[in-house]
């Protein structure tokens, strides 16, 4: 095997023991070794603080390095190999990524709000600058020159003047440098970087394309148990009886119960699947939800902990009385389900009071704590290894999952292997929240706002874990801490407004467990905030852009909306389109801007779209987007992402709704949770605005935030009908069309 | 216990299935170790599962075993290898269309079906043809292009 073709999926996980896999591909086994058989792995530090915890550099020129940040799909491994690689001077393709295994890798805090890089691969890059002084050091011994008067390139320490020179695995080869992280290393320059910046390809995806990536989902143990859980009728339900005997008739069936917490389990995994839906169960009533269409109401009306002004700029309550013009606004959006294309899966082999969990987690460190807590482990008897799972967008259900596999291992002792459904998948993910902002405004005479007020109705974030649905259907103590991320950032316009506040009615209870969903609450936010403020260039009719450009004074600000502009081909012109029609279809287009939590990336977003006046039916046809995140680390990696966030973003907003009845969720598969399809998918520019002398920032979910609003003011344009309740649905679109209600 | 035989990736095999409506997805998964074929939601909905019969793009979880008997199935380790892959595997991976990855496979045995009825697909063709394959991450865009390049080599 050479390292440079090595997979990291060929170094399959498998907690120290060898895993024999059967693959047609050939039909020969596919041998997968355990993380720990690199001599460098065996008792490895993870001390953050010590450059050994984040790599290693082998014999044969090849690097190892750990993070405890994880790859969800992201490009993450090959970014940070690149950061790593710029700074030891060898190519990215040499260096392989482990990440999230808490026996391997420093714990970077969990892999969220596009810390990934920012965090994640910042400490690696101060690791590997470290590193490189050291090595640096070691070479001018070696060849008796002064260090300063040495550069590595592809592995290969040598004069800069020319001559001979030593390669870094010859110098270090599998040993510790032993040293700790210098924070005041040099950094690489980035005007010579020669690997970041780069796009090179994502070593995961020849894998995927071939179906030998191994994901959690493909993750076996000698002696492992397929298990189902089956979830109350609705949430809150207590078990009443289990009539064990409806499950009779199939083989090597096993029924599990504990309290509340009902499961089977067989060694035959189609077995397992078949008694889940056999088992008969009685179950109480669970507590009352709000229906879907009652939620808005129910949101404004429900009992709130506290009010928290998170902005406040002058007066704008005083203000709001003194502007010549007045405007204001209702906006709202449902829950969301991160809706993960493969339902959750976990394997956990617990004994005594350890043992290994194989997860997708997004937070592998935390877990470890978390499940030693509610299940009585001992954190340092318990491993927790990452293992790639369908795309999570945030904390989906995954770690209920392993909660699930950790309770029934501990209870059968034998390893569990976990697979959701897709019902349990969308019924019981914990979900994005819902949110319903009142944004009101004050316009003097000359077009200045004068102020701005933005009440938002959020979930209360109470402190503490998130519960885990098994740990409360065991009746185990726990923590039942309410958080769904920092979703009251970006509620204030990024615009010149001389009074502004962003009050919060931080809400009680949550008919539903939340967790974060991809930029959480930002999504939402920035529709409000950048539906708004195209109303307001509606009520003045000044052009859109033109109305952002002139409240706008940070060059980087103008930049994003310039290009965009450009790009899109943007003709000025107030909205909305007074030729819209084209045939059976009202075209328009729209356009949003925003800063990424205020204070990182800047994005804006044009959009073209076609409404159809009979079937209210909206197609989006193009998405032009110019994007700021600093320094680009691999543009065609972040490209993707950013193809991603776009598109996803607009299936939320046009089709996503979890829906309600009085005792349970009822969106519970794609029929009833429907998602964008390839016929809607719309043609999408990026453009990237690389920034190498400004620091690089995380680009995971930034462009999310634009999109809801970009989308509802193309609508606007095309039909004169404001949308503020997502999703656009054809039918809410074709009653607003009509002059209906839009809620 | 029946005995299925059937071929499988151009080899002849046979799978034992205590129950004929054993889906086809969890005996390729478990008895012939083929994790490219993934389980996405049971109900023919996503096509996360998809695996050519007789060369038709099918869902193997809701295809029963006992009707694969006799039939030639291929799955997306049957379809190219790494030294060979298909021309499909190899358009995917020069356009990086591929996020999680999860939908990949069942993208590319649909696109494969496609391509073998449509040479020369249009771009809407294309779009209509993956209508029933799901990909969550939004990176539809790229899967376009790399079934336009593969429908191109």
């Amino acid at each position: 095997m050479t390292p440079s073709t090595l997979s990291r999926r060929d170094i399959l996980k498998a907690g120290g023991a060898l895993i024999v896999s059967f693959s047609c591909d050939g039909l020969l086994p596919r041998f997968a070794r355990s993380q720990t058989s690199r001599t460098t792995d065996a008792g490895k530090p993870l001390d953050p603080s010590e450059v050994d915890s984040f790599l290693a550099i082998h014999a044969d020129g090849t690097v190892t390095v750990y993070t405890g940040k994880v790859d969800v799909g992201t490009g993450l491994r090959v970014a940070v190999a690149q950061m790593a690689g710029e700074e030891l001077g060898i190519a990215a393709e040499r260096i392989n990524v482990i990440d999230g295994d808490t026996g391997l890798c420093p714990d970077q805090g969990g892999t969220g709000g596009s810390t990934g890089l920012t965090r994640g691969g910042a400490d690696v890059r101060q690791a590997a600058a470290t590193a490189r002084q050291a090595l640096l050091a070691l070479a001018a011994t070696r060849l008796n020159r002064p260090a300063s008067e040495l550069t590595i390139v592809d592995g290969e320490i040598h004069p800069l003047a020319g001559g001979s020179g030593v390669r870094i695995g010859t110098l270090i080869g599998d040993r510790r440098l032993s040293l700790k992280v210098d924070s005041k290393a040099p950094l690489r320059e980035p005007a010579k970087y020669a690997v970041v910046g780069k796009s090179i390809p994502r070593p995961d995806v020849p894998g995927k394309c071939r179906g030998q990536h191994v994901y959690v989902h493909d993750f076996t143990l000698p002696g492992m148990l397929h298990a189902r859980v089956i979830r109350p009728s609705c949430p809150g339900a207590t078990l009443v009886s289990v009539d064990e005997s409806s499950v009779g008739a199939l083989p090597e069936v096993r029924v599990v119960r504990v309290a509340d917490f009902l499961a089977v389990v067989s060694k035959d995994e189609w077995a397992a699947v078949r008694a889940a839906g056999m088992l008969k169960a009685t179950w109480t009533n669970g507590r009352p939800l709000p229906e879907s269409r009652e939620l808005e109401r129910w949101t404004r009306s429900a009992p709130t902990e506290r009010d928290q002004a998170v902005v406040t700029r002058g007066d704008a309550v005083a203000a709001l009385e003194n502007g010549a013009t007045k405007h204001a606004a209702t906006y709202f959006w449902p829950f969301q389900s991160h809706a993960s294309l493969g339902p959750c899966c976990a394997v956990a082999d617990i004994k005594g009071d350890g043992g290994t969990i194989w997860s997708s987690s997004q937070g592998t460190h935390g877990m470890r704590g978390s499940m030693s807590k509610v299940f009585g482990l001992s954190p340092d008897k318990v491993r927790v290894v990452f293992l790639d799972g369908s795309g999570s967008y945030g904390t989906n259900g995954g770690d209920h999952a392993a909660a699930d596999a950790v309770l029934l291992s501990k209870t059968l002792g034998q390893p569990v292997r976990v697979q959701w459904t897709r019902q349990d998948e969308h019924g019981w993910d914990p979900k994005g929240p819902q949110q319903l902002l009142d944004v009101r405004a004050a316009l003097d005479a000359g077009g200045r706002i004068v102020a701005w007020d933005t009440q938002m109705w959020l979930p209360n974030q109470a402190p503490g874990a998130r519960a885990l649905l098994a740990a409360d259907a065991a009746r185990l103590t726990q923590d039942h801490g309410q958080g769904a991320g920092a979703i009251a950032q970006n509620g204030d316009p990024p615009y010149q407004a001389d009074n502004v506040r962003v009050l919060v009615h931080w809400v009680k209870e949550t008919p539903l467990q939340l967790s974060n969903l991809r930029a959480p609450g930002k999504i939402a936010n920035v529709f409000a905030v950048e539906s708004f403020t195209d109303e307001l260039a509606a009520a003045a009719r000044i052009d859109p852009v033109e109305f952002r450009q002139t409240r706008l004074t940070d060059p980087r600000a103008l930049d994003v909306l310039a290009k965009t502009a450009q790009a899109f081909g943007w003709r000025p012109r107030p909205s909305p389109n007074p030729q819209a029609r084209q045939g059976n279809l009202l075209v328009g287009r729209g356009i949003a801007y925003m800063r990424y939590k205020q204070a990182e990336n800047y994005i804006a977003m044009a959009m073209e779209v076609g409404v159809d006046s009979a079937t209210g039916r909206v197609q989006v046809r193009r998405v032009v987007c110019a994007h700021d995140c600093g320094l680009v680390v691999n543009p065609d990696a972040l490209t993707n992402q950013i193809e991603g966030c776009i598109v996803q973003t607009l299936s939320r907003t046009l089709h996503e709704e979890v829906t309600l009845d009085r005792s349970r969720v009822t969106s519970v598969d794609w029929a009833s949770y429907p998602i964008l399809r390839f016929p809607e998918a719309p043609a999408v520019e990026v453009i990237l605005i690389n920034r190498p002398d400004q620091p690089l920032l995380g680009a995971g979910e930034a462009a999310t935030t634009p999109v809801a609003a970009a989308l509802a003011n193309a609508v606007f344009d095309a039909t004169g009908v404001r949308l503020r309740r997502v999703p656009f649905t054809a039918e809410r679109v074709k009653t607003a069309l009509a002059g209906g209600s839009t809620v | 216990m029946a005995r299925y035989t059937f071929r499988l990736n151009g080899r002849s095999v046979s799978a034992d299935s205590w129950d004929p409506a054993q889906p086809l997805l969890y005996v390729l998964r478990n008895q012939f170790g083929l994790h490219g074929v993934k389980f996405g939601c049971g109900l023919g909905q996503c096509g996360s599962c998809t695996v050519l019969m007789d060369g038709r793009a099918v869902r193997s979880c809701s295809t029963p075993v006992e009707r694969v008997a006799g039939r030639a199935i291929t799955t997306i380790e049957g379809l190219g290898t790494a030294g060979k892959p298909h021309r499909l595997q190899e358009a995917f991976t020069a356009e990086q269309a591929a996020q999680c990855g999860y939908c990949t496979a069942g993208m590319i045995m649909t696109a494969a079906a496609f391509l073998a009825q449509t040479a020369h697909p249009t771009l809407d063709q294309t779009k209509q043809a993956l209508a029933g394959n799901l990909c969550r991450c939004g990176t539809h865009t790229r899967i376009l292009r790399a079934v336009t390049r593969a429908a191109r080599a």
